[in-house]
């Protein structure tokens, strides 16, 4: 159990997909223009990364190495449908705030990543563990970007307004999400230093 | 270990993982069909109720469909003890920022607008998406105005309508789908006088 707990925390801090690995830098600069959006393309994110990566260590074994990445591809997709198709009949709400956003999580390419580097070679269980963890460490590092330039942005918390005015807007734009994340990148380094032996 | 990248191998390994995928895919389809469905009409039934004067026949069955460029145009309209009290014009632009911009327009007898909702866009988060009433106040300026004697257009072009900023293109997309679902009401159902729901408005094309 131990073993598990350091495979979540590898993924958020250690091996932290945003600010260490730097992967799937699309999604993570187009959604995070709110909080709220950055939390649900996290969290929906994290559920089709625990599946995929279940799924592939199950199956990896019997997918010859030359299509491995078109199977995975597949695989990825068709749980990324299950996942739009169920939000659209049975969580509308949410469904019309991410929009766009939940087809995107195929093409991220953080779980193709953990599909090929972890999931292919290790257990169901651990596979679904890191994918949380990854997960996980995805949604912290969306969710704070998008609180940041939010509240930059459009002087707002969480969808309410602290401050009346439309805020600074190249916060909101992409421009911003550059300037938002390098800062945060920092940010995360000088903490991971201060805090986390090797 | 993997097993050896034949052809045959490889063939039968992505024609398995395609046809398990699609199969999947259409089951899940098929059990979330009916509520996707529903969602959808409910939206557009409480868009009808929240934009037009109250009504007590059935909008969404009196409804006009119009082919124009390109795509449909959908007048509901509403009558009370038989009268006409307005209609619910669900429009399009395919000139918006992110692609096609779709809204239900609500239109009094005289032409004037009543309200108006946002049913699906694909404008930028923060900026564009400012055209959903919940969000901004811009769609709130055109409640009041009549297109006969009102110019739909950013000032920009001439017209009286408050763009967002840094939206420009929003905006004036905004304004394309009120004129064009007020020229197929005017057109089809104010000069036509086809008012009565149970004979002309329901006339399908």
């Amino acid at each position: 159990m131990k073993e598990r707990i350091q495979i979540i925390l590898k993924g958020i801090f250690r091996e932290n997909p945003t600010f260490v690995l730097v992967l799937g830098m699309c999604p993570t600069l187009a959604t995070t223009s709110s909080a709220i959006n950055g939390l649900s393309m996290g969290l929906a994110t994290a559920f089709v990364l625990m599946l995929s990566n279940m799924t592939i260590s199950l199956v990896g074994q019997l997918i010859p190495d030359k299509v491995r990445i078109p199977s995975y591809v597949v695989i990825i997709a068709a749980f990324v449908t299950v996942v739009d198709l169920l939000m659209a009949g049975y969580l509308p709400d949410i469904h019309n705030t991410l929009g766009i956003f939940i087809p995107l999580i195929v093409v991220n390419c953080i779980v193709l990543a953990r599909a090929e580097s972890f999931a292919a070679k290790n257990g169901a269980v651990d596979s679904v563990f890191d994918g949380l963890g990854i997960g996980l460490g995805f949604t912290l590092a969306l969710t704070f970007l998008g609180f940041v330039r939010e509240l930059l942005g459009s002087y707002s918390v969480f969808g309410h307004k602290l401050a009346s005015g439309d805020g600074i807007i190249l916060f909101i734009l992409a421009p911003g999400a550059f300037f938002v994340l390098a800062y945060l990148m920092i940010l995360f380094n000088i903490v991971k230093k201060k805090f986390i032996k090797k | 270990m993997a097993k050896e990248s034949s052809f045959k191998n490889m063939a039968l390994t992505l024609l398995v993982i395609s046809s398990v995928s699609s199969a999947i895919l259409a089951g899940v389809y098929e059990l979330t069909k009916d509520s996707i469905d529903a969602v959808r009409i409910q939206k557009i039934n409480r868009g009808i109720s929240e934009i037009l004067p109250p009504f007590d026949n059935n909008p969404s069955e009196n409804v006009y469909k119009k082919f124009v460029d390109g795509d449909t145009v959908y007048v509901y309209v509403a009558t009370k003890d038989g009268k006409n009290t307005g209609a619910a014009v669900q429009t399009f632009t395919n000139s918006g920022y992110g692609g096609k911009i779709v809204l239900l327009i609500g239109f009094l007898a005289d032409g004037t607008i009543n309200g108006i909702k946002v049913i699906s866009h694909s404008e930028t988060p923060g900026l564009g998406d400012k055209i959903d009433p919940g969000k901004h106040g811009f769609s709130l300026q055109f409640n009041g105005k009549n297109p006969e004697t009102c110019k739909i257009a950013v000032r920009k072009d001439g017209g009286e309508i408050d763009a967002i900023t840094a939206s420009t293109i929003s905006s004036k997309a905004f304004c394309d789908a009120v004129t064009r679902a007020y020229s197929v009401y005017r057109e089809d159902v104010m000069k036509k006088g086809k008012w009565d729901g149970n004979t002309g408005a329901t006339s399908k094309q």
